[in-house]
């Protein structure tokens, strides 16, 4: 995990390489005059080399030592410094600080809805097997996972804000505003939990002890709620580990269709869109970093939650 | 074979038809203006009505099919092609090169969620249509690499793969022609499910301004110009039918997948 995390740092730090042109003037502008790029180079450390080496055409390869931004970048990361906004000159740890906590509710309120929604509707599917229930509960999985999160959400607003006044259409001022981005955001999960439940379900109720749980005179429901579901849910939890991360950058087109002023909100807003590149790599490293920790977390859960891999 | 392939299989080749002759189909210039008729709600003029600057949405959800098929079919099959190539020679050779591909490489393009990596490398890079398919071939690859890897683990030891090398074929002449048309099945399936997530992701990029800049009439910019709260009270058409567009298409393919695996996996079929 530490050489992935090592190898995301490294890339997200390089990104600003990509930039075509020099970012100064890409901010400044082309009318900035040269001392303006040059001190704006200096004030966020443009002016140094951006890695250990560098090549040029007259000079060939340049040996830059220790002094360098891929180090400097290391070395603020190390301290909880992603360095200052290009823009605002606001440090950027400040600015994710603030819309982290929005990011991280709606990922959760979309998994609760996603849970609510999935569970009942594969357990109906998968002890309905093949039949006329299970079809359509499928069917709206299905429907579910090609349905993207840019066409349900304003469709959303639609019929809840428009039609029916009962939600305020965007905004994240008051707590009734997450219904409708975190049912937007957990629609597709939803779909892909629907199936993954059905599959699990299927699979344990042809195993051994559910015949014996049935023979001992147990009820259908005590049979698939109390064994079925509780073998059943394991791979469901990874999927759901899993599916944070998806969440997450699923939560940049919610938050921008209802301006729900998180996390995604801001790496579009504010640094794509105004070209801030130091608050990009900010956001899509802190993204990560969730996104690979929340595997992590996953593998540990699923080995706790079955002692066969625990074993193992 | 089930239905739902069928009914995936049918819009898919409408879909390729309508991107294929767009030009006979569109009634209307998709990006000439015309103010006077601005919102307009379906009629028979109209099809499926007009967008804030008078154009046809009817026209404008046409040639956005073509769009969405010339960026599907490029990201597969570049991606498949590197995916294969990288999957088939981790698989075939194992050991370190195995090692440092599945156990390094795989993981790290896994590690980030992958729209958010197109994301970054589009904001990066700029905005554009060849930018847009190379970030997200970018994406795209590792999945076809790592089926590509599993189908070479098990094929390589069947006898056929064993007979053609004792007989001293060449590695290559052994993957492309013993080992390749073997792990084929799954690739398909994969190239299905990628077409679906190429055009989700074009659409989705394009909603946020970091696809095919207007006024290429991409349906993910259809929707992001069409979502405004006034809009969606008094032209809900504009977002409705390339919302329709998007949803059937990634549908089909989707259902495409599903169906081939469902076909090729008796496991599966019996579920």
């Amino acid at each position: 995990m530490l050489l992935v995390i090592w190898t995301v740092v490294t890339l997200v730090t390089l990104l600003m390489e990509l930039v075509p042109g020099d970012p100064a003037t890409t901010i400044l502008g082309e009318t900035a005059t040269i001392e303006q790029i040059e001190n704006f180079r200096k004030t966020h450390g443009l002016d140094r080399p951006a890695f250990f080496f560098s090549y040029s055409e007259d000079k060939g390869f340049v040996w830059n030592g220790a002094e360098n931004r891929y180090l400097d970048y290391w070395r603020g990361l190390l301290h909880g410094d992603l360095g200052v906004s290009f823009r605002t000159g606001q440090p950027v740890t400040e600015m994710i600080a603030e819309r982290y906590p929005k990011t991280i509710l709606l990922a959760a309120a979309a998994m609760l809805v996603s849970i609510s929604i999935a569970i009942p509707l594969g357990v109906v599917a998968g002890t309905n097997k093949n039949k006329f229930t299970d079809n359509v509960a499928s069917f709206i999985a299905l429907l579910g996972i090609s349905l993207p999160t840019f066409v349900l959400g304003p469709f959303l607003v639609y019929v809840f804000s428009v039609k029916l006044g009962w939600f305020a259409p965007t905004g994240s001022a008051y707590a009734e505003d997450i219904v409708l981005p975190a049912i937007t955001l957990g629609g597709a999960l939803s779909a892909i939990l629907t199936r993954m439940v059905r599959s699990s379900v299927i699979e344990e109720l042809g195993e051994d002890y559910v015949r014996t749980a049935r023979a001992k005179g147990l009820s259908e429901r005590v049979v698939v709620y109390k064994h079925v579901l509780k073998n059943g849910l394991i791979p469901v939890v990874t999927i759901l580990g899993l599916q944070l991360g998806v969440l997450l950058a699923g939560s940049i087109i919610t938050e921008k269709i209802f301006n729900w002023q998180g996390l995604g909100l801001l790496l579009l807003e504010d640094g794509i869109n105004k070209r801030d590149y130091r608050l990009v790599q900010g956001c899509v490293l802190v993204i990560s970093i969730t996104f690979i920790l929340a595997n992590s977390l996953t593998d540990f859960v699923y080995r706790r939650l079955d002692p066969r891999i625990r074993l193992s | 074979m089930n239905r739902l392939f069928y009914i995936g299989a049918f819009i898919a080749v409408t879909f390729v038809v309508v991107a294929i002759f767009a030009n006979w189909i569109a009634p209307y210039d998709v990006t000439v203006p015309d103010l006077l008729t601005r919102y307009a709600s379906p009629s028979s003029k109209h099809w499926f009505g007009t967008d804030a600057l008078g154009r046809d949405v009817f026209s404008r959800v046409v040639f956005g099919a073509r769009i969405s098929l010339e960026v599907g079919i490029s990201v597969v099959s570049v991606s498949a092609v590197i995916g294969i190539l990288i999957g088939a020679f981790a698989g075939y050779f194992g050991g370190i090169v195995d090692k440092i591909l599945n156990g390094y490489i795989f993981n790290v393009f896994l590690a980030f969620p992958g729209l958010l990596l197109a994301i970054a490398l589009v904001a990066f890079l700029g905005a554009g249509l060849g930018k847009l398919i190379l970030a997200l071939c970018v994406i795209g690859w590792v999945g076809y690499a790592r089926v590509m890897r599993g189908q070479v683990l098990k094929v390589r030891e069947y006898d056929y793969v064993q007979a053609a090398k004792a007989l001293g074929a060449s590695s290559t002449r052994i993957i492309f022609t013993h080992i390749l048309p073997n792990a084929i099945q799954p690739l398909i399936v994969q190239a299905s499910l990628g077409m679906a997530g190429a055009v989700l992701a074009e659409a989705s990029l394009s909603f946020l301004g970091l696809g095919i800049p207007p006024p290429a009439p991409s349906w993910g910019t259809m929707i992001e110009e069409s979502r405004g709260f006034d809009i969606l009270t008094s032209a809900p058409h504009v977002m409705f039918f390339p919302g329709i567009a998007i949803a059937l298409t990634v549908l089909a393919f989707n259902f495409i997948g599903d169906g081939l695996r469902e076909w090729l996996d008796p496991k599966q079929r019996s579920r």
